[in-house]
């Protein structure tokens, strides 16, 4: 392994509580960053030759600071009159800081880090961008690169980003108890959309957009390794794992969209499975079930059986109700119809689902699902126009084909040997949990 | 005579790899145990699960408390062992440090066996 190897890893597993820490002295996004990457450029230089240090976190923190000191102070030397006794005593005051760095604050600074990227003034999408920049490190360019815009495109939705965090008032004492519950709510509904944006995707892009899904595993594992015993971020951290483990099944080698129950379950990640199956027993132990612990529970019982036809649909279905009295969502009652069709039949699908025409109808998945209980029942007419509907607010291309091709099954015939599918589980599609 | 290698790193860094990185160093290890399995040196080898899946049990108190989490809560965690067997610690050391040179970082603990048992599980 070149040298450069093991510092990027060492840089960038240090990243979030350096920048965190950082972030507290400065209060300055932008300069903590700044300082950030001097100690990195320093790091690269120090440690081949001197071997890294026992603590790399602790190192580029206390190098990092000391950059921007210089900066501050070659800053205002060029402006006017450099205040000696006042440069003297910031230094003074970042020593006695540097001591402090200690376990106790280093929790709250990364989350606060996490925290202002899920500012509420931010759009999602900026939300999102601003997390990848800046807790996780990736460059612009990578960035740009998962989600399908040019580089320039990205730097100025970041910098956009970043100034409207400037402006936006952003609280640096310690939380307490209520408070920092709420941020971890944030960023843990932060981290979900990271990897949804990483998921929606089709087999061309797939190789860029899955370190999007990737980089929100590992913000998953950083949130948890924080907060060791929250059952909610155990559950969003094994949903995450357990739906990416399905991800090299999820197309065929044609680009083709392959549903859940057709999927080639050897290709699954097996360590994913474990990992995310262990965290789920975990929760569990909690009693304090929450959206994220359902969800994941859905995704486990999928995970645990060989093949489709042993799925317990009559459990999904309960979870599904569970979940809706949590977290009511036309979405998740869409989710629940699916199960319901398998445990009690189309029609009572069907007529779970007709309510939410009103909300869904904009909805690529319900007018999907719609068709495919209306096939079911025979009534093709009505499924067709269904299928029509859902080409036309697909997402990809591959979503698209895959509903062509029932159609084109439809036009070729009712009953071909194989019998129309419908989807048997959305959660192989992005699910925004609140539409 | 029977040595455990006992792997600790900063799980930190292991996690920030990315899949290619870490695909490379399974690999590299691989060459190295596959070696040693041809040599019939190596026993079994297991790499765990990232401490966030871990539980402790602390049974110095009745009743034994679960707690989630790894049981030391230390820089460098636990996170695989080799068995090997060898002559004495020089081989070991040997073994270790070409393991080392396939996975740089963190360190290894090399701890006699004591007693070995096996075992035999369905999968």
């Amino acid at each position: 392994m070149s040298d450069v190897g093991w510092i990027g890893s060492m840089l960038t597993a240090a990243r979030p509580q350096a920048v965190a820490a950082l972030l507290r002295n400065f209060r300055d996004l932008d300069l903590a960053e700044e300082a950030f990457q001097e100690a990195c450029l320093r790091a690269m230089k120090s440690w081949p030759k001197n071997g890294p240090p026992r603590d790399a976190a602790s190192w580029l923190i206390m190098v990092g600071r000391n950059a921007a000191i210089d900066t501050v102070r070659r800053g205002s030397r060029l402006q006017m009159l450099p205040p000696e006794e006042l440069i003297s005593d910031l230094s003074d005051a970042e020593t006695v800081l540097a001591d402090r760095i200690d376990e106790a604050n280093y929790r709250d600074d990364i989350l606060r880090l996490l925290f202002i990227c899920c500012h509420p003034d931010l759009p999602v999408t900026q939300q999102i961008a601003l997390a990848l920049r800046i807790v996780s490190g990736l460059s612009v360019k990578q960035i740009a690169r998962a989600f399908l815009v040019s580089e320039a495109a990205m730097e100025q939705r970041i910098t956009r980003a970043k100034s409207r965090i400037a402006t936006a008032n952003v609280p640096f004492e310690t939380p307490g108890p209520v408070e920092r519950f709420g941020r971890i709510a944030a960023v843990a509904s932060m981290i979900y959309l990271v990897f949804n944006e990483g998921y929606t995707t089709s087999v061309a892009e797939q190789g860029a957009r899955a370190a999007l899904c990737e980089e929100a595993i590992r913000l998953s594992r950083l949130l948890l390794r924080l907060f060791p015993t929250e059952p909610e971020i155990m559950g969003l951290a094994a949903l995450l794992m357990l739906q990416h483990a399905r991800a090299p099944a999820r197309f065929d080698p044609q680009g083709r969209v392959v549903l859940l129950e057709d999927q080639d379950r050897a290709l699954w990640n097996r360590q994913l499975i474990a990992e995310g199956l262990a965290l789920v027993d975990k929760a569990v132990r909690h009693g304090r079930p929450g959206p994220y612990q359902v969800q994941a529970a859905i995704a486990a019982l999928h995970a645990r059986v060989e093949r489709a036809e042993d799925t317990d649909w009559t459990e999904i279905d309960l979870l599904y109700g569970t979940l809706e009295r949590m977290q009511p969502s036309p979405i998740v009652s869409l989710n629940r119809a699916i199960a319901v069709a398998k445990v009690r039949g189309p029609a009572d699908a069907l007529a779970m689902i007709e309510p939410l025409a009103d909300k869904l109808g904009g909805y690529f998945y319900f007018h999907g699902a719609r068709g495919a209980f209306l096939l079911q029942l025979g009534r093709t007419e009505e499924a067709r126009v269904a299928f029509d509907r859902a080409i036309a607010l697909a997402n990809t291309p591959a979503e698209a084909a895959h509903i062509r091709e029932q159609l084109d099954r439809l036009a070729g015939g009712a009953s071909t040997g194989r019998p129309n599918k419908i989807q048997s589980d959305l959660s192989d599609y992005p699910q925004p949990m609140r539409p | 005579m029977q040595y455990a290698i006992l792997c600790y790193h900063d799980e930190k860094v292991t996690c920030a790899w990315s899949k290619e990185h870490d695909d490379a160093v399974m690999a590299k290890l691989g060459v190295v145990t596959e070696k040693l399995e041809r040599r019939g040196k190596l026993g079994p080898v297991a790499r765990l699960l990232p401490t966030t899946a871990a539980t402790t049990l602390r049974k110095d108190r009745e009743p034994p408390l679960v707690i989630d989490g790894p049981f030391a809560e230390t820089k460098e965690q636990l996170l695989g062992f080799y068995i090997v067997d060898c002559t004495g610690l020089d081989e070991v050391i040997e073994i270790a440090k070409e393991l080392g040179e396939a996975n740089p970082g963190g360190a290894y603990e090399i701890r006699p066996v004591g007693r070995f048992f096996p075992g035999k599980t369905a999968s």
